[in-house]
């Protein structure tokens, strides 16, 4: 395993995971709709979408925990919830699932062994868990007393003990001080490099830019956009730029002078999309003859939160 | 501000549902069942089972036996009988009545000797009246008592005439002789109560309601002989150690079981689910270390019974083996049971403590079933508790072989299994969305 982390990444072609036409209802709520997506052997989809889009249930379908209404779900070819399936499918919960009150290399083994490991190959991969999450010097210390950025890397080990082909990030770094989300993402970065195909769920847009090759942005239970975070760019805003900004004055008039112009207003800021710098001073004239006061203006090329405000109209973290 | 503190606990108090179960269910509950078993609210305290060997059959004998049916306080069984009553064997001789008081069939045995019809009466120890035996079960305290007064009172009522005799034959011989005219009169007065006799067994006549209250002074005399636990050092260590065992291995087993609980709200259950493990194996596998965990409670509670209350122990091994794993199994599976129909730790609190102190309660956990009521005795075979006590009292008690423990061995099993299935089926929620 180290060799294979050591040679740099491979993008495969082969197809690890498969998602196609899923739809999944709960009574009238249809959490997901007709969902297909593909991840390749080494390479890393980041899942982004506003809380209750349906990521949690599109991840707990792709690992066979849910009975779709229709379409499916393929891990290396094989059924999700499948027995194959699911020796090739490594998941980590959003929350902490691991045994709190044993030792980290206890956890490793109890997984290990629920995922049917025995002996010499039981002792290898706990060994290779506890280097890959960077936990030798803690390994016999009870999980619970662990700090924060160190209970969730034994929580990213506990799902990489059979070695999986496809792994399931969801949310990894939730709670955890810098530092350790520089770790957690070394970390990735070389199971991803190994040739590991990788879903990534987060709500920091740095993490998925940083880690992931292609984005997938899911609401109302819908794929709304997907590709390169580029090609997200470019197809949402062509070669256009933001202005965004900041002016004193009522808020009725702030509102006014916004819709005039195709603007969107936020809590503090008007943003507009422009295709030439020359198309801010007609902005600012106007804002003046409405009376309002610029305080801050600035001019920036749309980036993946820009994308993503734009299409589900709502900021990634709320 | 005060008043802001407590209606902010009022408002908590009533979304918490198992914080209402314990502050009223529970306390209803028990309150219910204390009353029925110590307040006569029913009137029948619990009739005391009295197996009779007439060994005499002479007509003293015979009104004896019948005084003694006819007493509301007793089942008299001459012969062995199913539960609805109906006789399933020959009368019970001296050997037979002994061994069923011995394998717990009843509390209590009186054997009629050969002549009690001759000397009936007894003023006195050496009055050489007959005596009679009173095979009794040590674990049962109260019943041999309760025997032994209404023998007196039998004896009164239903034999006046040997009464009468005995009592004129002592006057004779100790005041010096009765005159002719004397003695006419007392046998006068004896045909007449015999004749009262006949016509009582001739007719409907009751025998309880003209009793002395000194019937229990020594009329007719009686020798107790224990023939189960007459050689035990502590009467009630094994049943308290099985009673008290049993309760507090249902809260162990529960609260062992809310594990399960823990893990589903962490998500490591669910993540447990999606390696090769299921649901069943994950079940299967928390029964067997709840099982395991139970009998070694046990053991330490045995071990402690025979270290400091002189329990005898390790003579009894394999049948304590039988009836602590049968147990151990069937509480291990209530506690699964508890612990899936649960959706939090404090529902599981909550249920828990209500159904194990209902249950411990009503099984004989917390006072022995001979002293229920008959609805509430039968009530009891619906728990663990009551089948596992009284496997542990024939092995601690009676002292009967490993054979003898099959229907409390099958139906602890049996509870086991149908409570495992039916967990397995609630746990159901916890597979797939």
């Amino acid at each position: 395993m180290a060799a294979m982390m050591a040679s740099g990444q491979k993008l495969g072609t082969e197809t690890a995971l498969e998602v196609d036409g899923l739809v999944k209802r709960f009574g009238d709520l249809t959490a997901v709709d007709g969902v297909s997506l593909t991840v390749r052997a080494g390479e890393c989809l980041g899942l982004l979408g506003p809380n209750g889009a349906g990521k949690s249930t599109l991840i707990r379908a792709m690992v066979g925990r849910v009975i779709e209404d229709s379409g499916r779900v393929m891990v290396m070819g094989q059924a999700a919830g499948s027995t194959a399936a699911r020796m090739a499918l490594g998941w980590v919960p959003q929350e902490l699932s691991i045994y709190p009150r044993i030792s980290c290399r206890e956890n490793l083994g109890s997984f290990g062994r629920y995922y049917g490991l025995k002996g010499q190959a039981l002792k290898e991969a706990i060994s290779w868990c506890i280097n890959w999450a960077a936990l030798e010097e803690k390994q016999d210390e009870v999980a619970k007393t662990l700090s924060g950025g160190m209970k969730r890397r034994l929580n990213m080990a506990a799902g990489m003990l059979h070695r999986p082909k496809v792994v399931l990030f969801d949310e990894p770094t939730v709670g955890v001080d810098p530092q350790s989300r520089n770790r957690i993402f070394e970390m990735i970065e070389a199971l991803r490099d190994a040739g590991t195909a990788i879903v990534y769920t987060t709500h920091y847009m740095e993490e998925a830019e940083r880690l992931c090759d292609r984005i997938a942005i899911i609401d109302h239970g819908r794929i709304i956009a997907e590709g390169t975070k580029e090609e997200l760019v470019e197809g949402t805003f062509g070669r256009r730029s933001q202005v965004l900004a900041r002016l004193a004055g009522e808020k009725e008039a702030i509102e006014a002078w916004a819709k005039r112009h195709g603007g969107r207003v936020t809590e503090e800021t008007v943003e507009f999309t422009i295709e030439q710098a020359g198309e801010i001073a007609p902005l600012l004239d106007d804002a003046k003859k409405a009376g309002l006061e610029l305080v801050d203006l600035s001019l920036r090329r749309p980036n993946l939160e820009s994308v993503f405000l734009h299409l589900t109209g709502r900021e990634l973290r709320d | 501000m005060i008043f802001n503190v407590a209606r902010t606990a009022l408002i908590a108090l009533k979304r918490d549902r198992g914080a209402m179960v314990l502050s009223f269910v529970l306390p209803l509950a028990f309150f219910s069942i204390f009353a029925v078993i110590f307040g006569g609210q029913h009137d029948s305290t619990p009739r005391v089972t009295l197996i009779v060997v007439d060994q005499d059959k002479s007509e003293a004998s015979e009104s004896l036996v019948r005084a003694l049916e006819q007493d509301g306080s007793l089942w008299v069984h001459r012969s062995p009988v199913t539960n609805k009553g109906v006789r399933s064997g020959p009368d019970y001789t001296a050997a037979t009545a002994e061994a069923a008081v011995k394998a717990g069939d009843a509390p209590v045995a009186l054997i009629i000797p050969q002549g009690f019809g001759q000397h009936p009466i007894a003023f006195g120890p050496d009055s050489g009246g007959s005596t009679l035996e009173l095979l009794n079960d040590q674990s049962d305290a109260i019943a041999p008592q309760i025997v032994v007064g209404l023998l007196q009172k039998a004896a009164m009522t239903s034999m006046p005439s040997a009464m009468e005799a005995e009592g004129m034959k002592y006057a004779d011989e100790y005041v010096g002789g009765f005159t002719p005219a004397q003695k006419a009169k007392v046998d006068e007065g004896l045909d007449a109560l015999r004749k009262e006799e006949a016509d009582r067994k001739a007719g409907s006549g009751s025998s309880g309601d003209g009793s002395s209250e000194n019937a229990g002074a020594g009329i007719v005399a009686v020798n107790v002989r224990a023939v189960v636990g007459e050689n035990k050092k502590s009467p009630m260590i094994s049943f308290y150690a099985a009673a008290i065992g049993v309760m507090f291995l249902m809260f162990t087993a529960s609260g062992s079981a809310g594990a399960l609980l823990d893990e589903a709200e962490s998500g490591t259950l669910e993540r447990v689910l999606s390696t090769r493990v299921t649901m069943t194996k994950l079940l299967a596998g928390k029964l067997v270390f709840n099982t395991v965990l139970a009998f070694v409670q046990l053991v330490a509670m045995f071990l402690w019974g025979w270290a400091v209350f002189k329990l005898d122990f390790f003579s009894h091994l394999p049948g304590f083996a039988v009836m602590g794993l049968c147990t151990a199994f069937a509480v291990a599976a209530f506690g699964m049971l508890l612990a899936s129909l649960c959706h939090t730790r404090a529902q599981l609190g909550a249920l828990s403590t209500l159904v194990i102190l209902i249950m411990s309660s009503v099984g004989g956990s917390m006072f022995p079933r001979f002293l229920m009521p008959e609805s509430m005795q039968k009530a009891g075979l619906l728990t663990i508790n009551a089948w596992a006590i009284d496997g542990f009292e024939k092995v601690f008690w009676r002292d009967l072989p490993v054979t003898a423990l099959w229907p409390q061995v099958a139906v602890l099993l049996g509870i086991g299994v149908v409570l495992f299935v039916v967990a397995r089926r609630v746990a159901r929620r916890w597979e797939y969305a």
